[in-house]
């Protein structure tokens, strides 16, 4: 059982606040980060995080766990691949009808009954929740789990207007008592211990008595929020999934608060990215059987719930009104490129994170972004700007262990390459925000001597002599040799290269 | 926001082209079929493996099944909608048990206290079930309201063997969805849960702590 | 599709096995050459240009690539021992090289490009006769072997036919070691973390040495294994297999 260490010591103050910490590495020397200065050090908080022991075991326990239920979850290769290129296939039509699906939708969505409305910015979309909040005399609004309102600040811009905006998940719950952020986008709660959960829970809810049961954790959340549903005066949820043909949008969760949120109080509101729609109902049934199982490992989810629309004339229950809040926020600029539209395939499954061995060791925190892992170190630079998260999208060994399990098949580790391109070239249109601002001069200039010496065989044949004659005196003090020495032997080139022997020696024989 | 819509759309539209649109081969969906006798099989290994408990009756006497596993449970009070078939068959049954049937038959709003805080369980009828995956589709609407299968701590549904299908995919086109979808429908696959504490599962965290399925066997050539 | 049978292959030694590893180059070259196939190493051979790619550099490695596809005018197999050169010859010089006057020619390349234990598996089918004392190995296989070019087994088939090897299995067989060229300078604490792990997981199977398609990953694991002085080697597959069944 994990100890009562403070993991989360470590936790960004702000997501988006540069970061200008010490570096410390593991092995206890203190270097300054070398990212960029204006952007948030993924080396500097990683490294922070790798020496938190308690925290790479938690990540490390948590992940094989999930990486062996999703494995049982497809026995059959050829099944999974199949699923994967019909989710593929799914996702990819519907980008290339997205204009045409996003009116279809709002059509289907108004017949229903559902308000839809369009935001830009995430500032329009907070302050288009704010006006519907504020019209009906909201101040209490109970929430299901939803990215998108992560990455709008939504809790924050709320709660400076006077209005509780409170998580009903029990992971958000968990992490919004101590205002702190999602680690994991589908468990976002992951980096805690229980032990940590008791503490916080017999000091931050009333009346409660410590326990580490598990039971009884969740029973003391419970109590809590069904008071909490039944007094919100408004609902807000994400979308998994919206469908153009019948206005229908689908949540999928095993805990009932999306249920809770969506249905008890009088106004529901949806958030979603405008990527999340597809064309026809029966087009969620392999999305949403990928989803699960790529997720957790589970065959399905307790609810999956599809509402087509608010309380009708002659119902009982239900909100009385539905608005449905479409976000861009960067996406149709991504939208515009063909390689990186890949990136709206994304289902938000969080198996990529699960599969990586760079999230699996910091967790998602270091990453000091709404979206970690992955599908967070192409998503972020995208809509933040590829200059300010230049580390970030270097913290990839481009292992492809994302791709090879992502359930609609987003090429990650090519993204990532064609990021790392857009950060140090400002040369052509690009749809890449900040574009060429990762560039120095040193790497420029490192770049240049490396292909000048290698598309010359006779000058790399002579730094291979070099290299090979005085391999014993590699100056130790290089900057890479420095980095590459915190956990390893300097390199010792062999005494004579492949080339050199069989020049002097002849290929050869048998 | 119209003109946020408008920009969003007129940056869409500029991006877009008429590559031609892949096609989807749905065959690893079509071939997850059985028999119906498999498909209650099936259907409850999933739904059992999250918990969910089964009670066996046949077409003639589950509301008896009902009312004996409320009194042995301590039921005090069922919620149920009363304008179902089902629900006047349950009334009729109940009337005579220690478990008193209150009708969710008035706007939410006029008894949600009680609904939140003095209600035991809540039964509803379900439109069938999903083999494939093990699971429940309940389309709420008038006669049997949102929350009848949510905030009971315990939800009862009744299931007719015969109305399985074999996939979710299956159920959206043969039950009509993908053309008009109820305002509410739902796929329930066991009692709420959660994994949000160190991944441990923990059961009944803001729905119903028990499902309990009135399982119908109405399949011709089935012993009862 | 594997081509018939050829008699004749060029090889490519990649940088790291030119530097690092010439044995292994040579042991790969007269594994080829046993199995009756004659094997052209032609001069001027650098690097696939892979660390400039993967770092957005792409004129510089396509300036270093062109040389190389140069080098290789006949329509023979290029055998490579590494799964991430080839992987980078085979799976991004069309893309490399997408929209450039010499696109046709490096895609008619990259698909004359293999590594050297899938050839040895999939298209020679050789047979391998043991003549080494009893000893126990591990295996890591590359990232890219893996992902990329969709190894499936051909190291582990090779082993196989060796009567006194006994192969343990990594826990994490399938996990990346670390390496991911730039990124061990880079992000030193997060490769180096994953490369002490990946040597744990080695030394837990009490092999007395790690094998691997990749010199990246030999370079990697190596490193570590001689900061902390523990009782293991590593070595390419390619010379692991030659001493094994080379009659001396």
């Amino acid at each position: 059982m994990p100890g009562e260490s403070d993991m989360n010591e470590g936790g960004p103050s702000g997501r988006f606040a540069p970061s200008a910490s010490p570096l410390v590495h593991p092995h206890g020397v203190t270097e300054r980060s070398p990212a960029t200065p204006s952007g948030p050090s993924f080396r500097a908080s990683a490294a922070k995080a790798l020496g938190d022991a308690q925290l790479r075991a938690n990540f490390r326990r948590a992940m094989d766990g999930l990486m062996t239920k999703r494995s049982a979850q497809f026995p059959d290769p050829g099944d999974l691949q199949a699923l994967r290129d019909l989710g593929t296939a799914v996702r990819t039509r519907s980008l290339l009808r997205l204009p045409e699906l996003l009116e279809q939708l709002e059509a289907s969505c108004t017949r229903n009954g559902i308000q839809v409305h369009w935001a830009e910015t995430c500032d329009q979309a907070n302050a288009l929740i704010l006006g519907l909040l504020k019209a009906r005399g909201a101040t209490r609004l109970v929430k299901g789990k939803s990215m998108v309102s992560e990455e709008m600040h939504l809790n924050a811009f709320l709660e400076s207007h006077g209005i509780e905006s409170l998580e009903s998940d029990l992971g958000e719950y968990i992490i919004q008592l101590d205002h702190e952020t999602p680690s994991h986008i589908i468990m976002p709660a992951i980096h805690k211990n229980k032990g940590q959960i008791a503490q916080q829970f017999s000091q931050k809810i009333k009346d409660a008595a410590y326990t580490e049961d598990v039971d009884e954790l969740t029973a003391l959340a419970r109590k809590v929020l069904r008071q909490k549903f039944l007094e919100a005066d408004a609902g807000l949820s994400g979308v998994n999934f919206a469908v153009a043909e019948t206005g229908t949008l689908c949540l999928v969760e095993n805990e009932g608060n999306g249920r809770m949120s969506t249905h008890v109080p009088p106004l529901h509101i949806a958030v979603m990215g405008l990527e999340k729609v597809v064309a026809r109902l029966e087009d969620v049934a392999p999305l949403y059987a990928l989803l699960t199982r790529s997720a957790t490992g589970q065959p399905a989810t307790t609810y999956l719930n599809l509402i087509s629309g608010p309380r009708a004339k002659d119902e009982m229950d239900g909100p009385r009104e539905i608005h449905l809040v479409i976000l861009d926020n960067g996406r149709s600029r991504i939208y515009g490129d063909p390689q990186l539209q890949a990136t709206l395939r994304c289902i938000r499954c969080g198996a990529c994170m699960n599969h990586c061995p760079v999230y699996t060791r910091v967790g998602g925190h270091a990453y000091e972004a709404v979206y970690p892992g992955p599908i967070g170190k192409i998503l972020t630079p995208q809509i933040e700007g590829v200059g300010l998260r230049h580390d970030l999208i270097h913290g990839s060994s481009l292992c492809g262990a994302c791709s090879e399990v992502c359930p609609v098949e987003i090429p990650i580790p090519d993204i990532l390459v064609r990021l790392r391109r857009e950060a140090t070239h400002a040369d052509a249109a690009s749809a890449v925000a900040g574009q060429g601002t990762g560039r120095t001069t040193s790497e420029d200039l490192a770049w240049r001597a490396w292909a000048a010496v290698l598309k010359r065989p006779r000058l790399y044949r002579l730094s291979a002599w070099f290299a090979t004659r005085f391999r014993q005196f590699i100056p130790g003090g290089l900057p890479l040799l420095k980095a590459w020495t915190l956990s390893r032997t300097t390199p010792l080139p062999a005494p004579r290269s492949l080339q050199e022997r069989i020049r002097k020696e002849g290929m050869p024989r048998v | 926001m119209s003109d946020a819509r408008a920009a969003i759309l007129a940056r869409l539209r500029a991006a877009s082209t008429d590559n031609p649109l892949p096609t989807l081969d749905t065959a690893v969906l079509e071939r997850r079929r059985w028999s119906p006798t498999e498909r209650v099989k099936r259907l409850r290994r999933g739904m059992e493996a999250v918990h969910t408990e089964f009670l066996e009756a046949r077409t003639e006497d589950w509301p008896e099944v009902l009312g004996a596993f409320c009194e042995r449970e301590g039921i005090k009070t069922l919620l149920y909608g009363p304008g179902t078939e089902a629900g006047r068959r349950l009334a009729a049954v109940m009337a005579v048990t220690a478990t008193a049937l209150r009708p969710y038959d008035a706007p939410v709003e006029t008894f949600k206290d009680e609904l939140f805080q003095a209600v035991d369980a809540g039964f509803t009828t379900t439109l069938g079930g999903v083999a494939e995956t093990g699971g429940l589709l309940v389309a709420p609407g008038p006669q049997e309201p949102r929350l009848l299968s949510l905030v009971p701590p315990v939800h009862l549904a009744l299931l007719r063997a015969s109305a399985i299908h074999d996939t979710l995919w299956s159920a959206i086109r043969s039950l009509g969805w993908d053309q008009a979808p109820p305002p509410n429908a739902l796929m329930i696959s066991g009692p709420s849960k959660t994994a949000d504490i160190e991944q441990t599962l923990a059961y009944g965290v803001h729905g119903p702590r028990r499902l309990i399925v009135i399982l119908v066997h109405d399949l011709p050539g089935t012993p009862a | 599709m594997p081509p018939a049978r050829p008699s004749r292959v060029y090889f490519y030694g990649t940088c790291l096995v030119d530097l690092f590893f010439p044995e292994a180059g040579l042991a790969g070259i007269q594994l080829l050459q046993r199995a009756g196939v004659e094997v052209v190493f032609p001069e001027g051979q650098t690097c696939c240009g892979q660390p400039a790619y993967n770092c957005g550099y792409f004129e510089e490695a396509r300036a270093v690539a062109r040389t190389q596809i140069a080098l290789f005018p006949e329509d023979l197999p290029v055998i490579l021992p590494s799964g991430s050169c080839a992987g980078m010859m085979k799976h991004h010089y069309p893309d490399l090289f997408r929209g450039q006057p010499d696109e046709a020619a490096a895609r008619a390349f990259a698909a004359r490009v293999y590594e050297l234990t899938q050839f040895l598996v999939d298209v020679l089918d050789v047979r391998l006769a043991d003549l080494g004392p009893p000893v126990k190995v591990t295996w890591h296989s590359s990232c890219h072997a893996l992902r990329d070019l969709g190894l499936k087994g051909q190291p582990q088939a090779l082993l196989g036919q060796l009567a006194n090897v006994e192969l343990a299995p990594l826990a994490r067989e399938r996990e990346c070691c670390g390496f991911g060229g730039t990124f061990s300078v880079r992000h030193p604490e997060i490769s180096g973390t994953m490369a002490c792990d990946k040597a744990a997981d080695a030394l837990a199977t009490e092999a007395s040495v790690v094998l691997s398609t990749d010199g990246g990953c030999l370079l990697n694991v190596k490193g570590v294994l001689e900061a902390q002085t523990a009782p293991m080697r590593v070595q390419h597959i390619a010379e692991f297999l030659w001493e094994r069944t080379h009659a001396r």
